[in-house]
């Protein structure tokens, strides 16, 4: 074996080495690394009950109930499966809407309403122009698609 | 092709081709630049749910990619440079870690600029966030590494461990949106299938992908020519490159 070859054996060695050991490191620390839970996880039990954790889903529709008066707002957070209530006090994202994916920092309280004293909103990796969402959004309805864009909305 | 390569490798063949390269990458960059910043941040059209914030992503995302693709590359020149003792793999691994460390740095502070006005906050610690501040890190410690040696050949040799062994830091950074739950969105433009991004918004971005990749060789070869004189300063082919010396002169 040349010297050259040695070395090439001997880099492709420590690359397999390194790769399998941060593979095991990874696998181990897998609930560590997940940054919030969905609420079928917590409501199946995987949350730690009594430590703060993040819960995250989307913001159900028509559930946003706002305190008049007050910074104080309900919603639910769903993925389709399960919802849970959360409770929340102060300023919302910009982007916090209804159908819109958020991520909640707080603690299930006994009742099972989750009492979150942070809420960040998740975007999705959508992008395009309002036009081009608005006829996505007449196509899902049913209505010719086609139509409306040839249509001259305001 | 091998026979290409073997040429390159030599210290005065390399000097003189990214010599002749340099002003056409120069020129197409500039092009590419401000074609890709006036269509994105004026031409094309605002994002149905973010408005015009979302303009940042022709920032954030071409630095984000590059700043993965000059960590292989680094690591690439590290292998060729140990494997095969290449000197000129030795200056360019040298020579493309602050330019990856600036795009990695342009990447997360873009992203917190852009995070605070969308999700709510500067910095969460999920995977991709994190992943990639580590990435930071392990492009100034190759950096600190490889300026700790007076002899430039050993500073390669350490450093260029540490950049292979950092590689794998690079796949975890890409699929973390998709092995865990994380903060950061999934991936738009890869994404099997059609790319979720109206074309509009894709074109634009991929002109600012080609002007950054193209600053990127550009910067590259320039800070690697520099780097291989200054190391071979006292070689018979850079004192032929003296004006007004003959063949055989000595450096006073």
């Amino acid at each position: 074996m040349t010297r050259r070859r040695k070395r090439l054996v001997l880099i492709g060695l420590l690359m397999v080495g390194v790769a399998a050991a941060a593979m095991l490191a990874l696998t181990a620390f897998q609930q560590n690394l997940l940054y919030f839970f969905s609420p079928s996880q917590v409501a199946a039990g995987e949350a730690p009950p009594d430590y703060p954790f993040r819960l995250g889903g989307l913001v159900a529709a028509q559930s946003v109930e706002r305190v008049s008066g007050s910074l104080d707002v309900r919603f639910q957070v769903t993925d389709g499966n399960r919802s849970i209530p959360v409770t929340y006090t102060g300023v919302l994202p910009d982007l916090f809407r209804e159908g819109q994916g958020v991520v909640a920092h707080g603690q299930l309280d006994a009742d099972g309403v989750f009492r979150a004293d942070q809420v960040l909103a998740k975007h999705d990796e959508e992008y395009m122009p309002p036009e081009v969402k608005k006829a996505l959004q007449v196509s899902d309805n049913g209505t010719d698609p086609s139509r409306h864009a040839s249509g001259g909305e305001p | 092709m091998w026979i290409w390569l073997h040429r390159l490798g030599s210290p005065p063949y390399f000097y003189r081709f990214a010599g002749r390269l340099l002003p056409w990458l120069w020129t197409a960059c500039l092009v590419c630049l401000g074609v890709g910043l006036y269509w994105g941040l004026v031409v094309a059209p605002p994002d149905y749910q973010q408005g015009d914030s979302y303009r940042i992503m022709f920032i954030h995302v071409p630095s984000a990619w590059l700043s993965l693709l000059s960590y292989v590359l680094m690591a690439s020149f590290s292998a060729a440079a140990l494997i095969w003792r290449v000197k000129v793999a030795e200056v360019l691994a040298r020579s493309i870690a602050p330019l990856g460390a600036s795009f990695t740095f342009i990447a997360l502070v873009s992203g917190s600029l852009w995070g605070k006005p969308m999700w709510g906050t500067w910095w969460v610690w999920d995977a991709r966030l994190t992943s990639e501040l580590i990435l930071l890190f392990l492009y100034l410690g190759f950096i600190a590494l490889a300026s700790a040696f007076d002899d430039p050949r050993r500073a390669a040799r350490a450093a260029g461990l540490l950049a292979i062994v950092g590689v794998v830091n690079v796949p975890i950074i890409h699929f973390s949106v998709q092995w865990w739950n994380t903060l950061h969105q999934g991936p738009t433009v890869s994404k099997l299938g059609s790319p979720s991004i109206a074309l509009s918004m894709l074109l634009p971005l991929l002109v600012m992908v080609v002007a950054l990749h193209l600053y990127l060789l550009a910067a590259l070869l320039q800070k690697a020519r520099c780097e291989l004189i200054a190391r071979e300063r006292s070689s018979r082919w850079v004192n032929d490159l003296l004006p007004g010396r003959g063949v055989g002169d000595e450096l006073a």
